[in-house]
Formats: C-alpha cells, sequence, structure tokens
C-alpha cells in the first residue's frame, strides 16, 4: 500500500461516515431538512453540545472525567439570562469565577490525588444548587446580543453548521496544534515523563480544566441564545451527551487520545440521531433504548477499525 | 389438583372472552356515541369548520407519560383525535412524547416538527421559558402553537392554562351555600414548596376573604396523597375545634375522611378532588344517610381540548391568547354517573368536543 491514512484521520473517517450516513437518512426520510433553515432547525441546539462536548473533552484529555458539566452549563445559562443581562460587569465577573473555580477544581484534584469523578459529582450538587438560588422559577431573558449571535443568519451556510465549524477549528489548534495542547494531551498520555521534562504538572491540568470552563460557559451563553430564557434544569442531559460525544468522534476514556473534530461531529452526530428516530416515528418507549443502539453500532465499527490498524502497525 | 387448575384456567378463559365481546360492544357504543355527536356538532354549525382543516396536520408535543394522568391525557389524545382524522376534521393527529422529560430534548422535537410540517403543534412543556426559543422559531415558520397544563410564556403561543385560585375559591363558595352561618374550616394543601399548592391554597385564603364566616381553624400538607393525608389529619384533629368543612387539593379527601370517621366526630363536608376512592366513599355516605358534597379537579382530557382550540385556530377563528380550562366538577347529582365512568384507581376524565372549545374561546372574549 502506497497511500497511507494516518491513524488520527482513521479515527476521524468513523464518525464523520456514521454523520453523513445519518444526515442521508433524515434527508431522504424529511426531504425538507434538506434547506437552509432546515439545516439549522436540525443542528442548532446541537451548538450548545458541541461546546460542552469540547468540555468534556479537554477533562478527558488530562484522564478525568466531569460530571457536573450538565449542571454547570444550568449554572451559566442562569447567569447568563439574569446577571449577564441585567449587570453585564457583574454577570462577566461572575462567569470568571466559574472559570476560576473549574481551575481550582483541577488543582485540588491534582494536589490532593483525589477521583475526579467524586469531586464533580459533588459539584455538580454546588452548581445545580446555585442555580435554583439565581433562578427559582423558571425565566429570565436572554441578553441581545446573545439572541442575535445564536440567531444571525450568515451567507451561504446557516449559522448551526458556521458555528460548528469555528469551534471545531478553534479547538483544533487549541489541542493539536498549540504547545499548550500538547501539554495537555502529554499529561493524559505520560504524566511522568512530561514531569520529567520539567513541566508543572499542576499548572497543566488547571490550564485544562480552566479551558474546559470556559467552553461550557460558552455552552450555557449559547443555549440561553437559542432557548431565551433559562430554567435551573435546562441542561442536565449534557453530562452523558458530552461523554458519548467524545467517545463517538474517536476519544478515548484515558491516554490523552481526544479529538476536537471528531467530538464535534460526534455532538451533531447525537443531535441528528434524535431527530432520525422522532421521523422514524419509533415510539417514545423505544427511543432512549434506539439512541444506545445507535452508540453501539458507531462503537463496535471503530473497534474493529483499531484492531485493523494494529494489525497494519504489526506488520 | 391438576384438574382444579385446568378449570380455573378455563373458567379464566371464558371470563376473558366475555369481557373481550363486552368491551367491544361498549367501544362500538361510544363510537356510535362520538359520531353523533359530531353529527349534532355539524348541524349547530352552518358554517362548518371541517372543510377548511380537513388538510391540516396537528402534532402533540409531550414531555413525560410516567403517570397515570398523563396516561390519561395521552388516551384522551388518542381517543379524541383519532374519531377526528376519521370523520375529516384534520388530516393527521400524531402525539409525540420525549423519553427523558428534559427541555433540550423537547425544544429539538418541536424544531423536528416544523421540519415534519406541521401546521399546528399542542404542547405540554417540560418548562416554561426554556422552550421559547424553538416556539418562536415555530411561530416565524407559521405555525400555531398552544400549549397546556404545563404552558410556555412566549407570547407568540397560546395558552390553555389552568386557574387553580378560582378551583380553591370555587371551593369556599359552595360551602358558602351549604352552611350559610358558616364555620370552622380544616385546610389540607398539597405538597409544600409546589406552584399549584400555593396557587390553590391562596384561592382558598381569597375565598375566605370573600365569605368571612368561614375560619380556617387549621392546615395540614397532604401531599395529594391519601395516606399521607390521613395521618395528617389525625395528628392535627384532638387539637381542632368543631369542623364544618374540609377544603382540599385532591387527592387527599378519602384520606380525611378516614381520620374523622376514626374519631366521634361529625362528618364535616369534605371537598373531594375526582380521584376515584374518593368518589366511591362519597357515593356510600350518599347512599347511607344522604350526605352532600362536591368535588373538583382538571381532567387529563384537557389535552382533547386542546385539540380542538388547535383546530379552531387553524379554521381561522379569532381566539385570545390566555385561555382557561374549565375544571370538571362533579355534584350531588351527577355522582353516579362520573364513578362508572372513572377507572379503578384513576381519576375521573372528560374527553372535550369541538363544542366545548367554541365556548371556552367565546367566553374569553
Amino acid at each position: 500500500m502506497t497511500f497511507r491514512l494516518s491513524s488520527d484521520a482513521v479515527r476521524l473517517a468513523i464518525p464523520a461516515l456514521s454523520l453523513t450516513l445519518l444526515l442521508s437518512a433524515v434527508f431522504w426520510l424529511q426531504p425538507r431538512a434538506m434547506s437552509y433553515i432546515g439545516l439549522n432547525l436540525l443542528f442548532n441546539l446541537a451548538v450548545p453540545i458541541a461546546l460542552a462536548t469540547i468540555a468534556q473533552m479537554l477533562v478527558m484529555a488530562v484522564n478525568d472525567l466531569d460530571l457536573s458539566m450538565g449542571a454547570f452549563v444550568s449554572f451559566v445559562a442562569c447567569v447568563t439570562a439574569t446577571f449577564l443581562r441585567d449587570a453585564p460587569a457583574i454577570g462577566i465577573l461572575i462567569l470568571a469565577g466559574a472559570v476560576a473555580a473549574y481551575a481550582a477544581l483541577g488543582v485540588v484534584i491534582h494536589l490532593r490525588n483525589l477521583p475526579s469523578i467524586v469531586v464533580t459529582l459533588g459539584m455538580s450538587f454546588v452548581w445545580g444548587g446555585v442555580a435554583v438560588l439565581l433562578l427559582p422559577a423558571p425565566g429570565g431573558q436572554a441578553p441581545d446580543w446573545v439572541r442575535w449571535l445564536m440567531t444571525v443568519k450568515p451567507p451561504l451556510a446557516p449559522m448551526a453548521i458556521v458555528a460548528s465549524i469555528i469551534i471545531a477549528v478553534i479547538a483544533h489548534f487549541i489541542v493539536k496544534r498549540s504547545s499548550l495542547g500538547v501539554l495537555i494531551r502529554g499529561v493524559g498520555g505520560n504524566q511522568r515523563s512530561v514531569e520529567r521534562a520539567g513541566w508543572s504538572i499542576v499548572a497543566a491540568r488547571a490550564t485544562a480544566y480552566a479551558l474546559a470552563g470556559l467552553f461550557a460557559v460558552l455552552a450555557g451563553i449559547a443555549l440561553v441564545g437559542l432557548t431565551t430564557s433559562a430554567d435551573a434544569n435546562i441542561a442536565l442531559r449534557y453530562t452523558l451527551l458530552s461523554i458519548a460525544g467524545v467517545i463517538l468522534g474517536g476519544g478515548e476514556f484515558i491516554g490523552g487520545r481526544v479529538s476536537p473534530i471528531g467530538a464535534v461531529i460526534g455532538a451533531l452526530t447525537l443531535t441528528l440521531a434524535g431527530s432520525f428516530l422522532s421521523f422514524l416515528r419509533i415510539s417514545p418507549d423505544w427511543q432512549i433504548g434506539a439512541q444506545g443502539a445507535i452508540l453501539i453500532i458507531v462503537l463496535a465499527l471503530r473497534l474493529m477499525l483499531n484492531r485493523l490498524e494494529k494489525r497494519e502497525k504489526r506488520r | 389438583m391438576q384438574e382444579q387448575f385446568h378449570s380455573s384456567r378455563l373458567a379464566g378463559r371464558v371470563k376473558r372472552f366475555a369481557y373481550k365481546a363486552i368491551m367491544r360492544e361498549r367501544d362500538m357504543k361510544i363510537r356510535k356515541m362520538l359520531l353523533a355527536s359530531a353529527a349534532i356538532a355539524c348541524a349547530a354549525m352552518p358554517i362548518s369548520a371541517f372543510a377548511d382543516t380537513s388538510t391540516k396536520k396537528i402534532a402533540l408535543s409531550n414531555n413525560y407519560a410516567g403517570n397515570s394522568w398523563r396516561q390519561a391525557m395521552l388516551t384522551s389524545w388518542e381517543k379524541v383525535t383519532g374519531e377526528a382524522v376519521k370523520a375529516g376534521v384534520v388530516a393527521s393527529a400524531d402525539a409525540f412524547t420525549t423519553a427523558e422529560n428534559q427541555a433540550t430534548e423537547q425544544a429539538a422535537q418541536i424544531q423536528n416538527m416544523i421540519l415534519q410540517g406541521y401546521d399546528a403543534i399542542v404542547l405540554n412543556a417540560a418548562s416554561p421559558t426554556a422552550l421559547n426559543g424553538a416556539v418562536k422559531e415555530a411561530c416565524d415558520a407559521g405555525i400555531t402553537v398552544v400549549s397546556f397544563d404545563g404552558i410556555v410564556t412566549e407570547p407568540c403561543a397560546w395558552r390553555i392554562a389552568v386557574d387553580f385560585k378560582e378551583m380553591g375559591r370555587s371551593q369556599i363558595e359552595y360551602l358558602s351555600n351549604k352552611l350559610p352561618d358558616g364555620g370552622n374550616l380544616l385546610e389540607i394543601r398539597g405538597l409544600a414548596g409546589v406552584f399549584v399548592d400555593d396557587e390553590i391554597s391562596a384561592g382558598i385564603h381569597e375565598g375566605v376573604k370573600q365569605f368571612p364566616q368561614f375560619k380556617i381553624a387549621g392546615s395540614v400538607h397532604g401531599d395529594w396523597a391519601q395516606d399521607v393525608a390521613q395521618k395528617a389529619v389525625a395528628g392535627i384533629l384532638p387539637s381542632l375545634p368543631e369542623i364544618a368543612g374540609v377544603v382540599t387539593q385532591g387527592g387527599d379527601g378519602y384520606g380525611a375522611a378516614q381520620a374523622i370517621a376514626a374519631t366521634d366526630r361529625k362528618m364535616p363536608i369534605i371537598v373531594m378532588g375526582n380521584r376515584e376512592d374518593e368518589l366511591k366513599w362519597w357515593k356510600e355516605q350518599k347512599d347511607a344517610k344522604g350526605y352532600e358534597t362536591m368535588s373538583v379537579s382538571i381532567a387529563p382530557g384537557v389535552s382533547t381540548l386542546a385539540f380542538w382550540v388547535a383546530q379552531q385556530i387553524l379554521d381561522g377563528k379569532e381566539v385570545k391568547k390566555d385561555l382557561v380550562v374549565p375544571f370538571l366538577r362533579i355534584d350531588q347529582d351527577n355522582l353516579e354517573t362520573n364513578l362508572a365512568n372513572t377507572q379503578s384507581g384513576g381519576v375521573a376524565n372528560v374527553e372535550y368536543t369541538q363544542e366545548d372549545a367554541v365556548k371556552v374561546i367565546e367566553s374569553a372574549k
């Protein structure tokens, strides 16, 4: 074989393929979706999910798992719909504080050698509680600029597609092209060797968490831009969706093997899977199961490909 | 032993067969009745709406199906819209329920409905605010959105709301007719901290202000459950003076009756909440000693009212954005019929007709 794909490209091939397959199935079922407005309707709710998935991916890059993602995005949504509109300065301060809290979490988890699952699970109750305190009853209103940003109609491609591409490109540059990204993935891959090379692991982990916090904040803001107002429980499903998105997009739980472009594609695929099942008129009792089945099929495909990849290497 | 087993199985089979035959006959009757009522509706409205909406598609977006009230709501929807589709009133009326009862999931569901080309969306929302973006999107696409029970605040949607305050106030009004001299009342509240509990209770207190001959002597939380209410009432009873009436929120009247029956107090007028056990107890008391009360709650069939309202809007009728659901009130004279129609362990239900919707729309003007 003269033509060889890099292993990263192979990893991306499966999610891209499944997205294409699902998309053509949806177009076949519902030709109306094949338009500017149709694509936007299909994918606009995937934008906050994609941002949350990138956030989760950054945490997973350092071998941790964030179980507070959904609660945190809900909290950010509540801040966006209240403070960020009525008192932007205080709102920005609160959100900056939240990002700092994420960085602090990274430090605590590293220094005390705590399991991230336990710490973030605990934090999910903190974020949830603060969200309820901020917005005891559903309400609030999205700031006008956020609303404008999420409903803008760019030429050529709808907002949802443009936003997804921008998110994927920016995340790709941070994680794959910058030295910071290499460091973060290095912590996940082989912490000891990174340490021996003279890098501060604490700083790397804190940065990864802070970046995750930043992307999660963006997810919350984007979500409120779409829904126009908030609810303390608005994004609880994002915790599992974001993890599934990372895995679906070719990431791994350990080893610092993550793919930002894959993660965005994974988020889009998950959103599309829901629409696909709805267009198929599958009864809600079966929908969760069917969604799981799609996940399992994609993962099985990837496992097969991984095996092929290994066999190639052995030769 | 073996023979006994066989014979009991046979008996079971015979029973099942008979039951099926009865059910089939009942279904036929209901169908005939519905067709007849549809015919009456046709005759009553010379400018018939049928032709204009016959190509329209209506979807139900529902966030949750996990309790008996929601199940009854979906069954009513299926039954009434099924007939409407058969009669050619609308082209289709499909029900969708989200699997995880989450706002973002339902928002995606609504956006899918826009793509599927529905003309109207009838909505029981997971959140009053978190779906506003998707609802606005639907309105912009020219889709009629009618929310009920779980309503949305987006101004472009219609709301069929429950006037819980009036539900509380009407209980005191009823008691003022039965007990012109007034007296002490015991209030049984619902689950603390839930919006519905606050609203009904506020209505009751408003009613007491309106009819000052009544005084609320005590109040307990019954959590809308008979066993909780029974314990709570039994606990507060010794500290209370003579009670003339008990005002409730539904699901707690039977428990209160049990607690009071265990003492030597005179049975006060207990307002019921349309649950089957409450109606049954009332019927027993009525037959035994002419006990009189009333019962009030919201019928799960309100989904069918929302359906007809959506159909009327599609038909071009001028409809105000905020409508109020009529309560399902059961009185002394229609107790038997309502009890007969209520499933064991269920809630009294009523399915609305196009005429009912027209009435609700008219009364809002």
